[in-house]
């Protein structure tokens, strides 16, 4: 899969992206100041390729994803989706009647499995419940759809009339998937599909996963903080901390030669199952930024063990210094990463 | 049928001895077997990792230990011996403690002290985090307020939290995630306990503030040389942190060895395929991942024999799923509650009459 991605087409391309809340104070509400939840975000999808999103807690990255899907309205920048009539839209301005005709197109899949199923609906219910709203009226009909959907991600259609409190968290999570691909999206988000799941469970998602891609030929954007699952699946990783985008490459490219220090911290952090790796040392001091009050110039130099006068006061911009490589750090080319990297 | 106690190097005394621990919940929809016979030693100075799944029972056992388990669990079976604090005497065992009696009360923070998994719920967000720990300090140890603030002071400092002054009179709703957490840490040495059961303690933040706080509790073991009870779902934790790995499923010890043995030359079934289905920075990427099928049973319905038979891809029909394997000497120092390893299985319709008929290597 990662060998054609010079060939495939590009789906969805993300241009300044930015999403702001506002704080609002006072008995008048007025707002006096932003948080910044994603400020400058670009970056490219393939057809067919899965990017991973990854970043702590509190980097947009959940924002980024719902504001691509359309969620949320985005504050500034533009999403530009090829449709499968092969037109290019704008999706930040539309409003939501003119969405309509592109949301089959694109599908999420939830965190939290136990949240994201209504109890009082049964499986026919929840995996039809989209085609039906798209049109297809004809209970029959649909009854096949949902059976096949069911079949699909490994269910049995016996289940159709049960409700969702007779499944275990990855069966549901399975519930979840078959009505996000009830429409036959081309894009889907996931968002951190795997991380409520319990551990002997989350192979067999993620291979559900892949097996689908695979078969039906999607694209994903895996939102994910455990970056090993994110190394397993995903062919692009983009790297996000306090709302922008850090670092983003191929996964093999960014695991092997991570060029920012975020990057590298982030990946040595990792514990590695195997105790014969030896523990890191290098740790990186301090907490993530408030994305509401961000420290001048790049956000990461107060944690930063490269930091100079430069990145104190000049926020760096997204550069590509390899093909398809993109960083955002002054010292990119200098710095040598050895000692934060993995291997 | 029950659990034998396995000899653990003799010559070291071990500072905690858990001993067929049974918790149960009786509830209205019937019994939920929590912990269901669980078996282990903490040597001093170690650091034992436990790891399993959710509902598998290891924070159970650990509220256990310590008697603080909600109602309406209960310990109905088992023994907690904690050794006495020079190394003489006999210990005593915990578990014939009231859970509300005054010498269980000694006990809690002063000789095993816990950190739990939600820092954010475990601190009253009502009291200055300093006016909690002054408290705990006080509770165990004959001195004043001041030098018990002052006390807390070097706590605050010897975790690893800037302006320690300050940030004592803080609420726990001003500290971060990572600071919280560290105060909670510094709760916990309180009172120089001379074990420390941490559940959970990273579950709940960021990876590069996990390294943080694993760094931390490694420092702070080999400086105070207390053991560390570490009870995590996350495998690589466990690999970077522990020395002696227990593995739980259901309530059980399925597995239990040096962390080497573990990661590297797993004897339960469960271990092996929990080991090849996470997919690991190192691991080939796209490659299907080998899966354990099924899921883990409702606890309402334990399956009967080994817990692990209906998943178990080398589960032997008639006898994993009528016999409980008790925990079976596989190597030096290495266990595992297996059938496979058991030299004489009964014959499921045998009565009592033993039979050398399955010996498997895998």
């Amino acid at each position: 899969m990662a060998m054609q991605s010079q060939t495939n087409s590009v789906m969805l391309e993300i241009q300044n992206l930015q999403k702001f809340f506002p704080i609002q104070k006072g008995f008048l509400r007025r707002t006096v100041g932003n948080v910044r939840a994603v400020d400058d975000v670009s970056f490219v999808i393939r057809e067919g390729e899965t990017l991973g999103l990854v970043g702590e807690s509190g980097c947009g990255k959940t924002t980024t994803a719902r504001c691509i899907l359309r969620a949320m309205q985005p504050t500034g920048g533009r999403i530009l989706f090829h449709t499968a009539e092969g037109r290019v839209v704008d999706m930040a301005p539309l409003s939501r009647r003119e969405l309509r005709p592109l949301r089959p197109q694109m599908q999420m899949i939830f965190q939290d499995p136990f949240g994201s199923l209504n109890p009082r609906m049964t499986l026919f219910d929840i995996v039809g419940e989209p085609l039906l709203v798209n049109g297809l009226t004809n209970r029959k009909q649909r009854t096949e759809r949902v059976a096949e959907m069911l079949r699909l991600v490994g269910l049995r259609p016996e289940y159709m009339q049960r409700f969702p409190h007779a499944f275990s968290g990855g069966q549901r999570q399975r519930i979840g998937i078959a009505r996000a691909l009830a429409l036959h999206p081309r894009l889907v988000v996931a968002d951190e599909p795997v991380s409520a799941l319990d551990v002997s469970v989350q192979a067999q998602v993620l291979n559900l996963l892949l097996e689908l891609q695979d078969q039906l030929h999607l694209t994903y954007l895996f939102v994910a903080h455990n970056l090993s699952v994110v190394k397993h699946i995903c062919d692009h990783v983009a790297v996000m901390y306090v709302g922008k985008l850090v670092e983003t490459a191929k996964t093999e490219e960014i695991f092997n030669r991570p060029k920012h220090p975020y990057t590298a911290a982030l990946m040595a952090a990792v514990p590695v199952s195997d105790p014969r790796v030896p523990i890191g040392d290098v740790e990186l001091k301090g907490e993530v930024p408030s994305p509401a009050n961000p420290p001048s110039g790049c956000y990461f130099h107060p944690r930063c063990p490269c930091a100079v006068d430069r990145c104190r006061v000049e926020m760096p911009c997204l550069r590509e210094i390899a093909p398809e490589h993109f960083v955002s750090c002054h010292r990119a080319e200098e710095v040598s990463l050895a000692g934060i990297c993995m291997d | 049928m029950a659990t034998k106690a396995p000899p653990l190097k003799p010559e070291l005394k071990p500072l905690l001895s858990v001993r067929d621990l049974k918790a149960y919940f009786p509830l209205d929809e019937g019994l939920v077997k929590a912990v269901d016979g669980v078996s282990f030693d903490v040597l001093p100075g170690q650091v034992l990792g436990i790891v399993g799944e959710s509902g598998c029972g290891k924070s159970v056992a650990m509220k256990a230990v310590l008697q603080i388990i909600d109602p309406p669990g209960r310990i109905v079976h088992g023994e907690v011996w904690l050794a006495g604090r020079n190394g003489d005497g006999a210990g005593i065992d915990i578990a014939a403690l009231k859970p509300n009696s005054n010498e269980m009360r000694k006990i809690r923070g002063a000789e095993i002290a816990l950190i739990p998994q939600e820092p954010m719920a475990s601190f009253s967000p009502v009291h200055t985090v300093g006016s909690q720990i002054i408290e705990a300090i006080r509770l165990h140890q004959p001195v004043d307020k001041s030098a018990a603030r002052r006390m807390a002071v070097e706590l605050f400092q010897a975790v690893g939290i800037p302006m320690p002054e300050q940030r004592i009179d803080s609420y726990s709703w001003q500290l971060s995630g990572g600071l919280r957490q560290r105060a909670i840490i510094a709760m916990g040495l309180s009172c120089n306990p001379r074990l420390l059961i941490a559940d959970e303690p990273t579950t709940a933040v960021d990876v590069t503030t996990q390294a943080q706080i694993l760094n931390l509790l490694r420092r702070l073991q080999k400086q105070r040389g207390m053991s560390i009870i570490f009870i995590t779902h996350d495998l690589g934790v466990i690999a970077q942190m522990a020395s002696y790995v227990v593995v739980m499923y259901l309530g059980r010890v399925m597995e239990q060895a040096t962390v080497n043995d573990i990661f590297l030359a797993p004897k339960h079934p469960y271990t092996q395929a929990l080991l090849r289905s996470i997919p690991n920075v190192k691991s080939t990427p796209h490659v299907k991942l080998p899966i354990i099928s099924g899921s883990i049973p409702h606890p309402f319905n334990r399956p009967e024999g080994c817990p692990f038979h209906p998943r178990c891809e080398k589960v032997m029909p008639g006898i994993c799923d009528r016999q409980i394997p008790g925990l079976l000497p596989v190597g030096e120092n290495h266990f595992a509650s297996c059938l496979l390893y058991a030299d004489t299985v009964q014959k499921p319709d045998g009565n009592g009459q033993e039979s050398r008929s399955q010996k498997r290597k895998p």
